[in-house]
Order: C-alpha cells, then structure tokens, then sequence
C-alpha cells in the first residue's frame, strides 16, 4: 500500500458550533511538517470519505518557529506546528485547537487576551519619545544581557498558558507569559525605574499569588525562556514592594 | 477642520516606525494588519543591522557605509537618501537601544558588532541570530504603550483591498476585508501608508512569510502607483530546502567565519567529515581572494549556481552545497548564531555544529517595490528630514515604506541593510506624512460618503463573484506553477528566451485564474476568498517582475544575463589596459542602462519606462569589485 500521512482534525465552523473530528489522508513524502501538510490539503480538500469539503482553517505565518502564528495541539502537545515534523510524529497526527483561548475556526484560535496581559504589566521600557537623544542605553553586562535575550525570545505564542492549570475562564491568573515579559523590562537598567507600576499589577488579584508552582510552563515553552525563574525573581522583588509600600511611604 | 487621521497598512518594523512617529507627531493612526503585528515577517530577519559605531579599532565610518551600500546595490539606488540613512543610522541604533533590545554586548557591556558580507569592518548590530525579532518586539511594546495611550487603533486580521482615491487622484482612505466576518468596510484618511514588505510568494517558496505576497502593492499599483526596479530581486545564497519554504541560513554563518565548499569531486558520495581538506574546492575564497566567504549576495548566489549547475559540482551531485561552521567552538556558535542553528537542527535534522549544514540560494528580498520620491537638501547632498516628499508614492496622499518601496538598495541590498532600511523608512515615512497633513487644505471628512461606498460595493462584487463561481481552478494549484515558472526562468540566472516564454506562461496563468472557484463559500472566516484574490495580484506583480527583467538586457547588481555580462578581466587591474578597457566598456554601457525601470499598469499589461538615477553623491567611477 501507498504510505500516506493521516491526518485527524478537530474542526468547528464558528465560535458558536459544535466541535466534530474530520479525518484526511495526503501522499507521504520524506521532510512534511504539520503545516506543510496543511498546505496540501488547502490544495486537496478531500476528508477520508472521499468528500470535498472546506479546507481547514488554521493560522501561520513564517514557517520557522519565530512568530508563534501556527500554535495548536498537535498529538497531545501544544507546539508550533511548522517544526512538527511529519516523520517525527506518531500517525494518525491528531490536531487540536488550543483549549484556553475563544475559537475562531477550526484550529485557529483568539489570543488578545495575551496581548492585553502585557498591556496590564506595561511591558514596555517607557520612552521620552523616539528621537535620538545621542545616548544609548547604560551599559548591560554581558551575562544579564544573556538572561534579558532568553526572556526576550517570547513570542506570545500561548504554549505556556495552554497548560498552566491555573490559567483557565474560570480564574483570573495572568499566566506564565507576561510574568516573563515583566521580569524582561523590570531588569532593564530604564525599565526598571517603573518596576513598581507593574509589580502592583501583579500583586493585586491574579496575579503572582495565583501561580500554582505546577511548573508546566517551562517545560513546554518552544524558546526554552526560564519562566519558573522569572516568577521567582518577581516573587522575591513583589515581598521587597509590599515592604516598602508598608514602611516607605 | 476635523482631526486628520492616517492608515498604516502593515505591523512590521516598517509601519510600526511610521505609526509611532505620527502618534508621537500627535496623529491618531488606524493600523491594519493580517494577523497580530508581533508575528510580522521583519521577525525573520536573523543576522542584524548595519549602524556605523566605530567600536573595533578599524577606523569604520559613515562615509564607508554610504560607499559600501552604493556599490554593493551596483549604482541603482538614488544616493541622497542612502547618504542620511547610513548618517542616521548610529542614531537609530542608540533608540532601539533605549527601548531595551537585547542587542549581545561586549565585555565592557557596550554593544557587539559583527561582519556581514560586502563590507570590510565590523558594523552590523545583532541580539544573537534573532535580531529582526528582538527589533519587532522592541518596537510592538512600544505601539503597545500608544495603544494604551489611545493612539493607536489597530485593526488586526483585516486586509487591504483598495485605496479610496477622489476626483483629483488624491488617496482618501482605503477599503478593507475583515478576516473573521469577511465584511468589507471603507476607511476614511488623510493619508496612507503602505508598509507591506517583499513578494517572495511569487516564486512560489523563498525565504519569506507565507503573508509575503505582495498583493498590497500590487493592488495599490493597478490604482495607478508606479513601481520602481521590479526586475531586481535577491536570491540569498545560502537557504534550506522545504517543501514549504526555503528557510535562510543567515549571512551571519559567513560572517562569523562560516566556510562555503563542495567536493572537488564531482558525484564525491563521502560523507561532509570525510572528505579531506585538500579535497575540498572552497570557491568563494578562490575566486574572491579578499572578501572570501563574504562577498555579497549576489556574488555568491551566481558562483554557486556556477559550481552546482555549471561545474557538476554540487554535493552528491544536487543542487546543494557545505556552508561549514563544524570548525568554530560550540560555545562561540551557540551564543552568536544559536536561534539559527537550533532552526537547522529542527527542520534538517542534522546537527550544524558537527555535519556542515547543505544550502542554495532562495529568493529572499525584493529590492524593486513602490516608486518613493524624496527632498534633495542642496548643502548637504542628503535629503531634507521630515519632507512631505519623502517616501511619497506617486499617488498623492500615498506613502510606502519598508521592503515594499524601491529605496536604498538598487541592484542588490547588502545584509543587514534591510532591518535600517525597514525602520529607517518608516521613521521618515512618518514624519514625512506628518509634514504632508499639516499642508492640506481640507480633510479627508469632506469627501461624500458615496466615494467610499463606491468603491466598497467594488471590493464586494469581486468577493462575490468569487463564492458563487463553481467547478473551477485551484488557487493553489496555480501558485505552484507560477513559482515553477518564476523558479526556472526568473531566477539567479536570466536568458531572453526564458523570459519570452515566463511571460507567456503568465499570460496563460492569468487566464485560468480567472475561473477561479473556492472550495469554502462560507461568510465566516473563509481562508479560500483572500488567498485567490491575493494569487490574482501575485500574477500582476510577477508579470512586471519578468517584463522589467526581460527588458533589461545588462547584468547589474541581482539581475543576471550571460549573453550580456562584461566580463572583469581575469588578474588584471586598475592600470592594466585590459581593465581600463573593460573599464571604458562598462561606463557605455551605464550611458544606457544606470536607470531605474519604472512601470505603469496598464490594461495591457505593465508600460516600462525608464528614469535618471541620483548619483550626485559618488559618481559611478569604478565597477564593483570584490576579488
């Protein structure tokens, strides 16, 4: 028999329709990745039962794992699907949309609310405008440079929320990703003037108190960015705050 | 007269400048992208930019910036606005170190610098191999803070249809699809800005984002704006092969001291390791003594077509050769070029940093784009900052920026000048909008409102011609073969014939897409509906690329045709007759040819025409090269 790569998706047609499992089957050829299979399909949308349907809906964009587009559940794992590979994976391949974020179709998802998050922690370095002022930056050693690039590999791609059990519609935890973001511009030699407007951020409700310690996040983050490391360093700096806000005021 | 407000179609380091600029200007901008901005292709971009500091002791300097990116885009870019880029350049720099980019540092915690190709000194910023992205994120956070502000209204997962142009020509506002209802809306503006980015999709695969199509321009240049040096494309030596997309190895492998090599001989069937040193044919070293593995792009590309397809030398007999890093420390590699080799080891397999990675050149950035304008300043022979001419488009009221305009990098764009060029033409993008709303008499709220519903009911028609056709062609199908067609005649390499029969073929292309049917009808988030319209614009865009090209009977820069190339005298050199003969020859031959192609649509396809090119800076005396 021809050897075939198989395909099981779960769809839905909008937000507000119910979910079914479609199955597909392409012609195997050595170095496909999920995407790259998806792509055929767009071309070929024939399901297992020999009907033409609606190609599937999905999201990506570079095809090299640096614009987090093309996130789903792929065997079980939230991943990138274009570094998926094909010959790497047990077949069927089932594909799933992320759980913790509103379906748009199929397996493509809404992740504003990750977006939102890093407006709440003002991940930003606040600027007096973009004009060059003929100064650069203080100086940053290289190794806390080494730190700030792994924390600044994030591309709100939604691994680490997807199963982080205390970021749910049910709570109201902020999730792994924007923690990271906040220690990125807390330990920044300028962002770190405006340190205690966002830790505030997170030492009201949902915020790092809400962090279960479950330590998922960092083992499924695609950038390997040392997120437990990052709550713990928020951890310690929010105590060091919340003492200051009682006795400097 | 109402508040003036401008649309910024594009979330890459192109629009996000630009809108910054104009928030900053007091401007609110609506910003329209795809997708989320932070997932925009400029995030790609690996090596990092190129910015005049000075820090190696080489005694680097912007003059030698403006020299290098003149001759490494072999005279085609006009050069007062190359000259106030490289000025700018150290400026730019110093603000994205500012916003916090993670740029890698020196022992003394300054900035590092690295080599990149087409240079001598080390000048090229970088945070790893990530840079592009950092730059992205950097910038994001800071629209991010404007959006809090207010300033900014995005507008993610929509996508440009059309410019709203009145009676005197003059853009008004664009009319937009809405990706998830699949709703047209009409915008209204003061002013537009494109910032689109490059149209690899033409060739099928490149080394650019799936969103890399090029429909943007095209569509803004079937409303009447020109487009500059279509023909000239860059094709990146060293990229992966996928079926999907060929995914660049960075110029930085070569400029941390990566070596390019095949066997020496032809069919060799030894694994990379076991081939002797002495049996290894390092051909870029050989044949560029003085740049050796960093001559530019265009260089490069053309000597390894030389040695795979015109030597039969490539490794295992394909279309494939060695860029070798196995000799550098792990721990050196790891901190310059990690996020690339990582990559590699993804999608290959195969671990860079003991097996040298196997690559070809893949199209990867296009140098032609928009026709911009721009202010000549007469004392200085840069341009005039914060000029309503600036980046202006020939429609007024319409800018461009980014990889989609024509600016900078003529012939051939060296690395690590398209993350400055990116940023650098959005900030004066910006401040040139900026400079052009505060000249107009009246605003955009004048225009009736039927203009815009006119062109509304347009864009709705041809969406819904689209979902009732049945039994049709395959979008998909037809994008296959138009990177066939592009791949094979439109390539590294370029010959008259191949060209005539591109064209024809794009003819026929254009033919069936027009019974294009989609396989989705659906009112939701229906994939199928954009992505035809986008394959129809690619074809527009593909068939200037080709006639532009096939009008252009010279080699300059990208662009390549055996049947006319001037040969460089082997050994010979300045003093020499034969190469102040060759000399002599080459000076004719840009009398007729050191001219940007220019085309206009038509409805019988693009009219070329051809215009003077600035050389008020450095007068084109010396051919380009980098033996």
């Amino acid at each position: 028999m021809e050897k075939t790569i198989h395909l099981r998706i779960k769809r839905q047609d909008g937000p507000a329709s119910s979910p079914y499992w479609e199955e597909f089957k392409l012609p195997y050829a050595p170095q496909h990745n999920v995407i790259s299979a998806l792509l055929y399909l767009r071309e070929h949308p024939i399901n297992l039962r020999g009907e033409r349907v609606a190609p599937v809906v999905w999201e990506s964009n570079c095809m090299e794992e640096v614009c987090g587009a093309c996130t789903m559940i792929v065997n079980g794992t939230p991943r990138q699907a274009c570094a998926a590979l094909v010959d790497d994976l047990a077949q069927p391949i089932v594909l799933e949309p992320l759980v913790k974020f509103p379906i748009v179709r199929d397996l493509h998802v809404d992740r504003q609310k990750m977006f939102d998050a890093l407006k709440k922690v003002k991940a930003w370095v606040p600027l007096d405008g973009s004009q060059d002022i003929h100064q650069h930056a203080p100086r940053i050693a290289p190794a806390d440079q080494a730190l700030r690039y792994a924390f600044s590999r994030c591309m709100t791609c939604g691994c680490c929320m997807e199963v982080c059990p205390q970021y749910h519609d049910a709570s109201a935890f902020i999730g792994p990703a924007p923690l990271g973001q906040t220690a990125l511009h807390n330990s920044h030699p300028t962002g770190g003037f405006f340190k205690e407007e966002r830790l505030h951020a997170l030492m009201e409700k949902g915020g790092l108190a809400d962090c279960g310690n479950a330590q998922n996040c960092v083992k499924v983050c695609p950038k390997d960015i040392p997120l437990t490391q990052a709550i713990g360093e928020l951890g310690r700096q929010a105590t060091i705050q919340w003492l200051r806000d009682i006795f400097v005021k | 007269m109402a508040k003036q407000r401008v649309v910024v179609i594009g979330g890459g380091l192109g629009g996000l400048w630009a809108a910054l600029r104009l928030v900053e200007a007091g401007y609110p901008v609506d910003l329209f992208s795809l997708f989320p901005v932070k997932r925009s292709h400029s995030c790609c971009a690996q090596g990092g930019l190129n910015a005049v500091l000075d820090i190696k002791g080489q005694r680097d300097s912007i003059q030698q910036h403006i020299i290098d990116t003149i001759k490494g885009g072999d005279y085609l870019g006009d050069q007062p606005p190359i000259k106030t880029m490289c000025e700018d350049a150290p400026g730019l720099i110093r603000t994205y170190d500012r916003m916090g980019v993670t740029f890698s540092r020196t022992p003394e915690g300054i900035m590092d610098q690295r080599l990149f190709g087409g240079v001598k000194n080390r000048r090229t910023c970088f945070a790893g191999a990530t840079t592009g992205a950092q730059l992205l994120y950097s910038i994001d956070e800071q629209i991010r803070a404007k959006e809090d502000q207010a300033g900014v209204t995005k507008y993610e997962y929509w996508e440009f249809l059309s410019l709203v142009l009145d009676d005197a020509g003059v853009c008004r506002g664009i009319t937009a699809l809405n990706l998830k209802t699949m709703q047209v809306q009409a915008f209204r503006a003061d002013a537009v800005i494109l910032a689109t980015g490059g149209a690899g999709l033409i060739w099928g695969r490149s080394t650019m984002s799936s969103s890399c199509t090029g429909a943007a321009t095209a569509r803004a240049y079937q409303q009447g704006a020109k487009f500059g040096n279509a023909e000239f494309s860059q094709f990146h030596p060293t990229a992966m092969k996928g079926h999907d997309k060929l995914r660049l190895m960075s110029e930085a492998c070569r400029g941390e001291g990566g070596r390019i090599w095949v066997p020496r001989k032809a069919g060799d069937q030894r694994a990379a390791k076991s081939v002797p040193e002495d049996e290894r044919f390092y051909f870029l070293e050989e044949w560029y003594p003085t740049y050796g593995n960093t001559v530019p792009r265009d260089v490069a590309s053309r000597a390894i077509v030389r040695a795979t397809r015109h030597m039969g030398l490539g490794v295992r007999g394909q279309e494939v050769v060695y860029l070798d890093l196995t000799h550098k420390p792990r721990a050196f590699l790891e901190a310059r070029l990690g996020g690339i080799l990582e990559m590699y080891e993804t999608f290959a397999g195969q671990d860079p940093y003991v097996n040298p990675m196997e690559i070809f050149p893949a199209m990867h950035y296009t140098m032609g784009g928009l026709w911009v304008g721009y202010e000549k300043d007469a004392q200085t022979g840069g341009i005039v900052r914060a000029h309503p001419k600036n980046h202006a488009t020939t429609i007024p009221g319409l800018y461009a920026c980014g990889e989609c305009d024509f600016a900078y990098h003529g012939a051939n764009r060296l690395g690590a000048n398209s993350l400055l060029s990116a940023s650098y033409s959005g900030r004066v993008a910006g401040d040139a909008t900026a400079a052009y709303l505060k000249s107009l008499k009246s605003s955009s709220d004048k225009l009736p409102q039927s203009a815009y519903d006119a062109e509304k009911k347009r864009q709705e028609e041809i969406n819904q011609a689209l979902l009732t056709r049945t039994g049709g062609e395959n979008a998909s199908t037809l994008h296959h073969k138009l990177g066939e067609v592009m791949s094979e005649h439109v390539f590294v390499e370029r010959e008259n014939k191949g060209l005539d029969n591109a064209l024809a073929e794009i003819g026929t292309l254009k033919e069936r897409a027009r019974k294009i049917a989609l396989d989705d009808k659906s009112g939701w988030t229906n994939q199928t509906l954009p992505w035809a319209r986008q394959l129809q614009d690619m074809l527009v865009m593909a068939e200037v690329v080709t006639k532009c090209a096939r009008l252009r009977d010279e080699c300059r820069g990208s662009h390549y045709k055996a049947e006319f190339e001037l040969k460089q005298p082997e050994g010979k050199f300045a003093g020499d007759p034969e190469y102040e003969a060759y000399k002599a020859t080459w000076k004719t031959n840009n009398e007729k040819w050191l001219k940007h192609s220019i085309a206009t649509h038509t409805s019988d396809g693009p009219k070329v025409e051809y215009w003077p090119v600035e050389v008020s800076v450095m007068a084109p005396e010396t051919p380009r090269d980098y033996r």
